[in-house]
């Protein structure tokens, strides 16, 4: 563009300057079926090979797990995908179009990814009821923040994410004196507020009650189809109850992927993973 | 769930206190006769207007440090920045009163033999300009400061020593001659301000106030942003930095943000500071400032505000009343105060009073 058009860009008097117009990142494009393409991805940490050469592909609206013992590299695969880990080599897409390695964690975020960690992290010194309005999708500028009040829909919004993860009752404690289980619940909500095309769940149900496991596994499978969710789990029961593909990651690589059932009568994994110990 | 209003009970209270402590004051300087028992003498009302002017930096320092977890170890330095923008004000009040009685270069310029005023000195005759700088320099400074060092996610003791060696370069930077800040005197023999004689007791009493309007106005504002959905981010900042970077906000806006306005805050009190002691010299910059500072708001209470103003308004009263006594053994006193509130009241003063209401923090 030359300086003659971008004056002209600037002088239109029909709409905002372009660099006081809000920066909105593309929808993800999905026609060719994945949302999430992550190419030839290696990860080091002083040489050891947290990922190495890996690939994976994530359908739209799909469920899918990741299995794999300890150090496999699972909290690491996430890491790239929302940005805290830059990878030595590889490409990671979000749909055809947003490459991800070009954006910081907050616009990941915002672009449309929301991930829950390993160990429930969520804002201690915050009640529940403001956790899950911090988390609520939206402009989240810092003169926006400044001004922002707490309308009546947002604040229904909130309630009935509150009903959805059992903490209604709980609504005004402080989250850091909830339970482990609790806050695995409230990072939960927190997502949900967030309201991302992609949910990265890193173990979401350790630390819960049977009962409470039973009920995650609805709300997850429940979400897939709007939502492509991926689960990282150890607990084998669980994966069994949700699982429709399953991924297998060893010393940072596929080592399977298909159904529960291929994946669990195939013999490399067999050797590496499931027979070792079946419920860890 | 309520939501946090502005004007809760402890907000009242401080507001409730300054303002009954400021007519007192008033009253008891200028209305009750010299000798009477409730006689409040001009040299404790500039002593007073100090004390406010350490609680306005203490509770700058508390917005960063308590409800961002930037623990600043150079706030000082943004003090003392906006003190020399106001005294190089007064220093060209001077004018022709000076011993040298240049009209336009201060005295310490002509005894170095400086024949013109350098580009920086010009616009500081004016008021208005003045008072522009001093909260523009803090914030430019802090700007640019915290421009590089949140981008390039400096958190923790790190953060501390770099703001720690900020305050310290600047204080070398200023002792010297050639910087034009009057080196190791800085800038002092004040005349007036805004012509008024800054010897005279009303003008005394007007700093007074001013700066108790000041402080009341800044804790206004920092109620306004720590009730804010702004300030539950900071918070949220200070405890899961991570988890506010994945659900969405930039973390090195807020950050900046909140550390310039900080600074600003910084800058006035510095401002209001200088005309009241007569004088500012490099030694403001001073590391030991700053971790002073630190420890007004760690004994006051951090992430309460009204905490951060006691802090500074008792250890200065203590600060006071035990270099009458013991010159020597203040720093060993503060030093051991800051130990036993380390260990015994993490949550300073005002931990201790929500806690005997039964109210958690
Ligand atoms: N920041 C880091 N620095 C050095 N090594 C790391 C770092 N993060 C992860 N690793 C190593 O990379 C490997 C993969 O770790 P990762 O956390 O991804 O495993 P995981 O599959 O999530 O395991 P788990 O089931 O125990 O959660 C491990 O060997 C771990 O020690
Ligand atoms: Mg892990």
């Amino acid at each position: 563009m030359n300086v003659l058009e971008h004056a002209r860009r600037l002088l239109r008097r029909d709409q905002v300057f372009p660099m006081l117009m809000p920066k909105r990142l593309a929808e993800p494009d999905t026609r060719h079926g994945p949302i999430l393409y992550l190419e030839g991805v290696t990860v080091s940490f002083d040489g050891f090979k947290a990922l190495d050469d890996l690939s994976l592909y994530i359908d739209d609206g799909e469920l899918r797990c990741i299995i794999g013992p300890n150090g496999a590299g699972k909290t690491t695969l996430m890491d790239v995908i929302t940005g805290k880990t830059r990878p030595d080599a590889g490409s990671v897409w979000f749909g055809q179009r947003i490459d991800l390695l070009q954006l910081s964690e907050a616009e990941i975020a915002q672009a449309g990814i929301g991930r829950k960690f390993q160990r429930p992290t969520v804002f201690g010194g915050h009640s529940v009821f403001d956790n899950l309005r911090l988390a609520m999708a939206g402009d989240k500028g810092v003169w926006r923040s400044l001004f922002d009040r707490l309308g009546a829909a947002e604040r229904e919004h909130i309630e009935s994410i509150l009903e959805t993860v059992g903490l209604a009752d709980h609504a005004g404690r402080r989250a850091a004196e909830l339970s482990h289980g609790q806050k695995q619940w409230l990072e939960i909500g927190m997502l949900l507020a967030q309201n991302p095309r992609v949910l990265l769940v890193d173990e979401p149900v350790a630390g819960m009650t049977p009962a409470e496991t039973e009920r995650t596994a609805e709300l997850l499978t429940g979400l897939a189809g709007r939502h492509s969710v991926v689960v990282v789990e150890h607990d084998m029961a669980f994966v069994r109850a949700i699982a429709r593909r399953v991924t297998v990651l060893h010393e940072g690589r596929v080592l399977a992927e298909g159904s529960m059932e291929q994946v669990q009568n195939d013999p490399r994994v067999i050797e590496v993973y499931l027979g070792e110990d079946d419920d860890d | 769930m309520r939501p946090p209003v502005l004007l809760d009970r402890p907000a009242r209270w401080l507001l409730g206190a300054l303002a009954a402590g400021a007519l007192l004051v008033v009253l008891g300087n200028a209305l009750v006769p010299q000798g009477h028992a409730l006689h409040v003498s001009t040299y404790t009302v500039t002593l007073l207007g100090k004390y406010l002017c350490y609680a306005l930096l203490a509770l700058a320092l508390d917005l960063v440090w308590g409800y961002c977890g930037i623990l600043s170890l150079g706030h000082a330095a943004f003090f003392a920045l906006g003190g020399y923008a106001m005294g190089m004000y007064l220093m060209r009040q001077i004018g022709t009163r000076g011993v040298y009685g240049h009209p336009v270069l201060p005295d310490f310029m002509v005894f170095l033999g400086w024949e013109e005023l350098p580009w920086y000195w010009h616009g500081f005759d004016q008021f208005w300009f003045a008072a522009a700088m001093v909260v523009l320099v803090p914030g430019a400074l802090a700007l640019v400061f915290g421009w590089f060092a949140f981008r390039s996610r400096v958190t923790g003791v790190y953060l501390s020593i770099i703001t720690q060696a900020l305050t310290f370069a600047l204080m070398l930077a200023f002792f010297r001659n050639e910087m034009g800040f009057g080196g190791n005197n800085g800038l002092t023999d004040f005349k007036d301000i805004l012509g008024f004689d800054l010897q005279a007791d009303a003008t005394r009493l007007g700093l007074f106030l001013a700066s108790a309007a000041a402080l009341a106005s800044a804790y206004l504002l920092a109620r306004r942003i720590v009730t804010s959905k702004f300030g539950q981010v900071l918070v949220a900042i200070r405890d899961s930095e991570a988890r506010v970077r994945f659900a969405g906000y930039e973390v090195e806006h807020f950050k900046l943000w909140i550390f310039v306005f900080s600074a600003m805050l910084a800058g006035v009190a510095g401002a209001l500071y200088v005309p009241q002691v007569g004088i500012i010299n490099p030694s403001e910059f001073s590391p030991l400032n700053s971790i002073e500072l630190v420890i007004w708001v760690a004994v006051g209470g951090r992430a309460t505000l009204w905490g951060a103003v006691a802090g500074a308004l008792l250890v200065n009263y203590a600060k006071t009343v035990f270099t009458g006594l013991l010159p020597e053994a203040w720093l060993f006193l503060l030093g051991a105060l800051f130990v036993l509130v380390t260990l015994f009241l993490p949550k300073g003063l005002a931990g201790v009073f929500l806690h005997r209401k039964g109210r958690p923090t």
